[in-house]
């Protein structure tokens, strides 16, 4: 018997990033965290078994490996042909946020001014091409009001204010989820914002409230986040993260 | 056959300040930083850098050697992940930019090499990738309809032409042909091919017939007409990684932390930038001794 009584917060999110992908199908998925690693490979074993995974470099994974591990593999992903694959719409990317505002606009490229920016990460990356060619869910580990912001200073990631209805070529875009620390959201709230699914076990909905800059739609209503079963706990446990490396993204 | 073998110091002889150059690899992955050394060592400046950026862009940086920048990222791969010099030249203004989505590059090194003006692609659109352009990046509307009369507007990606293209892989011959022999060719044949003069550094210079014998043929992904120069550089992508090396992490460690204060980053120019590449290599090899 595996300890539910014992569930950790970190527990809660993978399943919460595996339902991200709950009915994608076969598609590629691609994690960019720890957490999120582990919720594809769970979806993997459990409810999506013709999700595409890759070890983040260029193969595709015949099996699913543990963190950190290898597996047999199926296949050739190299960077060019993924652009391939993120033009195709046929993937699924889970990437983190410096920011994310309620329309799910996101950054992860810089602080600041475009030209010259008070802080400097990594570019705008795939953001761009991500957000307009398929779907996009982000994950974002301590919830907060640095994060979850009135206005993102540089858009990578393009929320539903930046839709052209007129025009066809953004038909391919869609925010599927935010899973945080603290919860699930959607953006299916009024005009596409942040809307509230669920939030974890034992978090408040003063607790979201004080932790984002803006207002959460179906904040109140929100039910709880679903538990692992018992099977998604021993796989996560024993066969995907046995060295435990979901608490040092996710705490508490 | 042409014979076209050189020395780092006769390629930087061949360029010249204000150059568009685009450097090959992938950010911390199979950079041509001896190339890149060489050109730290030269007086050329204001350069224009093509890039999936990584130390390259950050030693670049470091040395004040360019004025503007096209790329899609610039990461280490592994922590700290931000290039400290990339970021000190950002926050202090020193650069222009022309950021944008990673698929935008191999777009517009697509166009390049195919001599066309610009290619369509949808990443882009919605995104401060225009912003970051400031007018340079149009957009173009579809002649065709969908099935309801609507016309698709799309970025119309400039082609990225190069004046010079250095790219680093493992194993090649003297005429020019080249192979990689890890997991990935990343973009070096596109940037060899969108650029005017191609210049190939090769960890191992060997025979044409020891080089098709020794990889898969889809594994040559440059031919004689894809190239300019070749340089035999053992260890030339360090401290990235190459086919037959993984990345010195230790090492790029030591970068990112002797990029702290000026006096740190003067011991470590002095020891690793104001030396010729053999002497590195000896630099490098006597700081992998002192971390056992």
């Amino acid at each position: 018997m595996t300890d539910t009584a014992t569930i950790t917060r970190a527990e809660i999110c993978v399943v919460a990033a595996a339902e991200i992908f709950r009915g994608a199908g076969e598609i590629m998925a691609s994690p960019m965290s720890t957490v999120t690693t582990i919720g594809a490979r769970l979806a993997r074993l459990t409810f999506e078994p013709d999700l595409l995974l890759s070890d983040g470099e260029a193969l595709f994974f015949a099996e699913v490996p543990a963190i950190g591990g290898k597996a047999p593999i199926e296949g050739w992903i190299p960077f060019s042909k993924v652009f391939d694959v993120v033009a195709s719409g046929r993937r699924h990317v889970v990437m983190g946020a410096n920011q994310i505002d309620k329309h799910g606009n996101q950054n992860l490229s810089a602080f600041g001014p475009l030209q010259q920016p008070t802080r400097q990460m990594f570019g705008v990356r795939g953001a761009p091409g991500n957000t307009i060619n398929h779907a996009t869910s982000y994950f974002v580990p301590k919830h907060n009001r640095r994060v979850f912001v009135e206005a993102v200073d540089i858009v990578s990631g393009i929320g539903y204010d930046k839709i052209d209805p007129e025009n066809p070529a953004y038909r391919f875009h869609h925010l599927h989820r935010v899973v945080s620390n603290l919860g699930v959201f959607d953006f299916n709230g009024p005009d596409h914002t942040l809307r509230a699914l669920s939030l974890h076990p034992g978090v408040s909905a003063d607790e979201v409230a004080e932790n984002t800059s803006f207002e959460i739609a179906g904040l109140a209503e929100a039910g709880e986040t679903r538990l692992p079963t018992e099977e998604e706990l021993r796989i996560i446990r024993t066969v995907l993260d046995p060295k435990g490396f979901r608490d040092k993204e996710v705490s508490a | 056959m042409r014979d076209k073998r050189m020395s780092l110091d006769e390629v930087v002889g061949e360029l010249r300040s204000g150059m568009t150059i685009g450097i090959g690899g992938w950010g911390s992955r199979r950079k041509p930083l001896a190339f890149i050394r060489a050109i730290l060592r030269s007086d050329i400046k204001d350069l224009t850098v093509v890039t999936y950026g990584g130390p390259d862009l950050g030693l670049l940086c470091s040395a004040g050697k360019v004025r503007k920048a096209y790329y899609g990222f610039v990461s280490l791969d592994s922590a700290p992940f931000y290039d400290p010099w990339f970021a000190k030249a950002r926050t202090g203004g020193e650069i222009t930019v022309r950021e944008m989505d990673e698929g935008m590059v191999k777009c517009g090194l697509q166009a390049a090499a195919a001599r066309l003006p610009f290619l369509p692609i949808r990443a882009g659109l919605g995104s401060a990738v225009v912003d970051f352009w400031d007018g340079e990046l149009k957009t173009v509307r579809s002649p065709y309809t969908d099935a309801d009369g609507r016309s698709e507007t799309l970025i119309a990606m400039p082609a990225l032409n190069l004046d010079a293209s250095f790219v680093h892989l493992d194993l090649g011959d003297k005429h020019g042909n080249a192979a990689y022999t890890g997991v990935d060719p990343y973009f070096d044949d596109l940037y060899s091919l969108a650029a005017e003069r191609r210049y190939l550094s090769v960890d191992r210079l060997v025979e044409t017939d020891e080089l098709v014998k020794a990889v898969p043929q889809q594994s040559i992904i440059l031919n004689r007409m894809m190239v300019d120069g070749v340089v035999e550089a053992p260890g030339g992508a360090h401290f990235t990684f190459s086919g037959s090396y993984g990345r010195d992490e230790k090492f790029q460690r030591h970068y990112v932390e002797a990029a702290k204060t000026p006096e740190s980053w003067a011991e470590f120019k002095a020891t690793y930038l104001d030396v010729s590449e053999d002497e590195y290599q000896a630099a490098v090899r006597a700081f992998a001794e002192e971390q056992k």
